[in-house]
């Protein structure tokens, strides 16, 4: 377990060094979309009865902040250690490919529920927020989360090179998050559109996050919960599985 | 070793220290996290004191805290030489330990080698220097495409692959000198001989020694 708890702690203090870089950033974007949006949204648009735009559109913009920063963290970690070669170290030690996963996942977690957690405090300023069912919206937080950690090292073991990634990130999990419903609800989309959101596994986490808040939602919790822990189970699988074969990286 | 390094890769690993070829290191971190982190991959908690000693012995102690990024090249592979000691591995293995690295720090290093390996560590070392393999190696081992051509101790390598060969300058009657190159010790006496009933002088006799890089490429020529 030692080289479990030491690879967590390494990736945590990887990013915790240039917290500028990885927290205090992307909080600054999530203001920037809540100001810009929030002013020119509110009062032309209710989601929920009874909740001003802004407010619907805090949430949202948290679990966004979660999900793409758990991403950034490892993949990127990754690979920076492919690239510079420092992987290495981790290979040659007696550290299993499953504590090698669950540590790179963890440390995700950790910095995406951290910079989710910096827009929560920041945005309390503009509108009041309260957590009607905190359980959801922790649990929808951590499996999101750990989902997208796992979609990072996922991206992170295939890629060769580093625009192979940023092909991914801005390919793949920018526009998946961009139109999963974290500035309207799908409710207000054509048919068509709305059917087709219901195929991104993002929209059930902004969902099912946003649930906590205001006890409302455009799908029941439960299954958004089941379906997000579902995409979990299988991106961990092949994640577990390219990691056991030694796939990139130990051929 | 009797570790499988696939059923039972965990002791397996912690036999070996590798020191790779290539300067690599984490740029986030000082020397001493650097040395920390490697402990705990190899599940030690607790090796502040050993690392202490590691980073004395390399000379490290006075940039324990200095980014691995700011460190000069020879620093850098001071440091993965001490990553690979703090498990205290039975067996190092050092792959080309010395390519590009000044002669100061080549000195010190082989010193400290010579040490581990008193200390009952096995050392193996990959090089293309062949008097390197000379000096410090006890057994060698030759590769060719990937795949071993000759494993011997050092003097028997030597030995059985290359005869002696005697270079023999001489003084013929009429004054010229000629270089005379004469293979093995067994055609020796008979040269001689022949050399002594034409009346030829001996000015200088020399014995070739035969190094690595004739075994070696006798036995990647053939």
């Amino acid at each position: 377990m030692t080289g479990f708890w030491t690879l967590f702690i390494k990736e945590l203090m990887r990013f915790i060094k240039v917290s500028v870089q990885t927290v205090a950033a992307p909080v600054l974007t999530s203001l920037l979309y809540l100001l810009i949006f929030g002013q020119v949204l509110e009062g032309r648009l209710e989601v929920f009865e009874g909740v001003r735009y802004t407010a619907f559109l805090i949430p949202g913009l948290v679990m966004m902040t979660v999900l793409q920063n758990s991403f950034a963290n490892s993949s990127s970690s990754l690979m920076q250690s492919k690239m510079t070669g420092n992987i290495v170290f981790v290979l040659l030690a007696p550290i299993s490919y499953a504590e090698f996963f669950w540590a790179y996942v963890a440390a995700s977690v950790v910095r995406g529920i951290a910079v989710g957690a910096g827009v929560m405090v920041f945005t309390a300023w503009f509108v009041e927020l309260r957590l009607v069912a905190p359980f959801w919206t922790l649990g929808f937080a951590l499996l999101g989360a750990g989902l997208l950690g796992a979609l990072g090292v996922l991206a992170g073991i295939v890629s060769e090179k580093i625009d192979q990634l940023a092909a991914f990130q801005n390919f793949v999990i920018l526009p998946l998050t961009m139109l999963s419903g974290v500035f309207y609800s799908i409710h207000s989309l054509p048919p068509f559109w709305r059917e087709l959101s219901h195929a991104n596994p993002f929209f059930y986490m902004i969902d099912g996050f946003r649930y906590g808040f205001f006890g409302a939602s455009d799908v029941a919790p439960g299954v958004s919960l089941g379906i997000v822990a579902l995409a979990f189970a299988m991106v961990a699988g092949i994640c577990l599985a390219l990691l056991k074969s030694g796939y990139k990286l130990r051929t | 070793m009797g570790a499988d390094a696939v059923a039972d890769y965990r002791r397996a690993r912690r036999m070996l220290g590798v020191v790779p070829q290539e300067l690599v290191f984490d740029p986030f971190f000082t020397v001493r996290e650097t040395l920390r982190i490697q402990s705990g991959y190899f599940g030690l908690r607790d090796n502040d004191a050993w690392i202490d000693e590691v980073m004395a012995h390399l000379d490290l102690t006075g940039k324990a805290d200095a980014n691995m990024r700011s460190l000069s090249g020879g620093m850098k592979r001071r440091v993965l030489i001490a990553q690979a000691l703090v498990h205290k591995p039975p067996v190092i293995v050092l792959d080309e330990p010395t390519a590009g690295v000044d002669v100061e720090l080549r000195q010190d290093l082989w010193q400290f080698v010579r040490r581990l390996n008193r200390d009952g560590h096995t050392i193996v070392l990959t090089t293309h220097y062949l008097e390197e393999a000379e000096m410090h190696c006890q057994r060698i081992a030759m590769l060719k495409a990937g795949r071993v051509v000759a494993l011997d101790a050092t003097h028997e390598l030597l030995q059985r692959f290359s005869g002696s060969r005697i270079t023999a300058r001489v003084v013929a009657r009429d004054g010229r000198q000629h270089v005379l190159q004469i293979e093995g010790y067994s055609t020796l006496e008979g040269e001689l001989a022949r050399l002594r009933a034409q009346g030829v002088e001996i000015a200088d006799i020399e014995l070739d020694r035969p190094d690595l890089e004739d075994v070696f490429l006798r036995l990647t020529s053939s």
